[in-house]
């Protein structure tokens, strides 16, 4: 089984998690940028988090097998700080990355006009650079916010059908799924969806245009959640296609809008088998101990 | 899709393999740039050529700063999807040679980089910039965990500008975090009759004894280089083939 977890924050996961997730068939990612927990106070932070996601980020999930790509942008929840609103200016130049395969997360926290403001002019962005974008509902007032998020990109100059609207549920997906976006769907222990329920959707909406992730991050989360859907998808009578089409097919298509997806994962040539992150390897291991090598 | 390369090293893993040549053989920190764009060109294909050429071109016609981002450096940031991942720094190395990047447009384009950016302009800083003033550059990539911004550091740049106390501890972070020696530019000439370093790699293997963990084959075959005869000057920088008098 091969799954693309189409939205999972990495930068707040650990290597045992990395190798996990390998062997549940883990083969791609996307990291969108979103807030650490600690609101930032100014530009150059999020830079260096962008700098993160564009380059340490990527090597280690390659060296656990795993082709990592990020979205970028000013997230809903500090576009609202007139401390960061200047990461606006920088955006376009970061963009242009490579790994960069949407614009994303946007979308409304607290729909004030400042998040009205960062909205727009991220989706006029992603049409500027050829970008899809993620855009997350919000967890407060949630159906409310939908339907404001999709009026604000029907009046963007981005194709709606070059959205992902994320974290959808029972009472916004049949409003997303009739605006032509694509479908996305996040999975945690707790809050948000859960494996029953996404499946139970599956079957009432059909595995088209839909996306599963983990939104695994720094809160209660699991990076396992989208083997754990799959699973359940063969123990409930879908068929091996229909979670190849979900859980690899589709993140695939939505992100390939970008013309910069790439899942070949590059091993870091200059390390061979050896490598920088592997520390406490098993006493007999001939790879180098690197425990001292992160103070250096 | 297929099992990536990359998986991780596993206990039963050889540590310390030779270098695969990246490409065949051609690495653009060596290479002069017009053998490295004759031998890209035969390479690239025809969208792929059309693309490179044009950036090559643009370079050559519009080098410096100019509007919000210079045309050049809008190539070099898309030069990976454009050209393929295995020829991407060779095409980097290409553009910022076309563009005539001194150290400070250099610094500037590797601090807005990617980890792709940064090596590439590490591969390019031999043929750009004559003196020491891009060593912060090889300094920055040498505090990162990123192994191949530390073997890009280690060119011949860095080769020529270290001074003796920052190279020894970068031979020294190959060995720690498994960047080939046969990456390190000049090493046999920087590292012979280097007291300094043998006692390092002495004490290294020692640790690496003392916890019951074998010592990398690289270790031995550095600490065999600093046997030599020490060659005048040869621990200190700017002292490239140890030529001078």
């Amino acid at each position: 089984m091969r799954i693309f977890d189409p939205h999972i924050h990495m930068t707040s996961r650990t290597t045992d998690d990395y190798e996990a997730m390998y062997a549940a068939g883990v083969r791609a990612v996307v990291e969108p940028s979103f807030w650490l927990g600690q609101p930032r106070t100014s530009p150059a932070s999020f830079f260096d988090y962008f700098d993160s996601l564009l380059g340490w980020e990527p090597f280690r999930a390659a060296q656990y097998g795993i082709a990592h790509h990020c979205t970028l942008a000013l997230n809903p929840k500090e576009a609202g700080d007139p401390r960061c609103t200047p990461v606006l200016d920088a955006l376009p130049r970061y963009l242009l990355k490579d790994n960069v395969v949407a614009v994303g997360e946007i979308g409304y926290d607290s729909m004030t006009p400042a998040e009205d403001t960062a909205l727009a002019a991220q989706l006029q962005m992603a049409a500027d650079q050829g970008l899809p974008a993620l855009v997350h509902t919000p967890h407060r007032d949630k159906l409310a916010g939908l339907r404001r998020t999709l009026d604000v990109v029907r009046e963007s100059a981005l194709p709606v059908e070059r959205v992902l609207i994320d974290h959808l549920n029972e009472t916004t997906v049949k409003e997303a799924k009739d605006s032509g976006a694509w479908l996305g769907f996040s999975v945690y222990p707790d809050t948000k969806m859960d494996e029953e329920r996404m499946v139970a959707l599956l079957r009432a909406y059909g595995p088209e245009q839909v996306l599963v992730n983990s939104a695994a991050d720094w809160g209660k989360s699991d990076p396992l959640k989208t083997r754990k859907v799959a699973d359940l998808m063969l123990a409930e009578g879908f068929t091996e296609d229909d979670v190849d089409r979900v859980l690899w097919r589709n993140p695939v298509a939505f992100y390939g809008l970008s013309g910069r997806l790439n899942l070949d994962v590059t091993a870091p040539e200059a390390t061979h088998e050896g490598n920088s992150i592997l520390r406490g390897q098993p006493r007999d291991a001939p790879t180098p101990d690197t425990a001292d090598a992160a103070g250096a | 899709m297929t099992r990536p390369h990359a998986a991780p090293a596993g206990p039963d893993a050889d540590t310390i393999g030779r270098p695969a040549a990246p490409g065949d053989g051609t690495t653009p920190a060596v290479t002069p740039p017009a053998d490295l764009r004759r031998h890209l060109a035969s390479r690239l294909d025809g969208a792929a050529r059309a693309w490179f050429d044009q950036a090559v071109d643009e370079a050559t016609t519009h080098p410096g700063t100019h509007g919000p981002i210079s045309v050049w450096e809008l190539r070099l940031a898309e030069a990976g999807r454009r050209c393929g991942p295995e020829h991407a720094d060779a095409a980097r190395v290409l553009i910022l040679h076309a563009a005539r990047a001194d150290a400070e447009a250099l610094t500037r384009v590797y601090h807005q980089g990617t980890a792709d950016e940064r090596r590439a302009v590490l591969h390019a800083l031999p043929h750009l910039v004559p003196g020491p003033e891009a060593l912060p550059l090889v300094e920055d990539a040498l505090r990162t965990n990123d192994t191949r911004l530390v073997a890009a550091a280690l060119g011949p740049y860095g080769a020529r500008h270290l001074d003796a106390h920052a190279w020894r501890h970068a031979v020294l972070k190959c060995l720690f975090t498994g960047v080939a020696v046969d990456l390190v530019a000049d090493l046999a000439r920087r590292a012979r009759g280097d007291a300094e370093l043998a006692r390092m790699l002495g004490d290294h293997a020692a640790e690496r004894t003392a916890a019951g963990r074998t010592v990398p084959e690289d270790l031995h075959r550095v600490l065999a280089l600093t046997e030599a005869a020490p060659a005048q000057g040869a621990a200190g920088p700017d002292v490239p083939h140890g030529k001078e008098s």
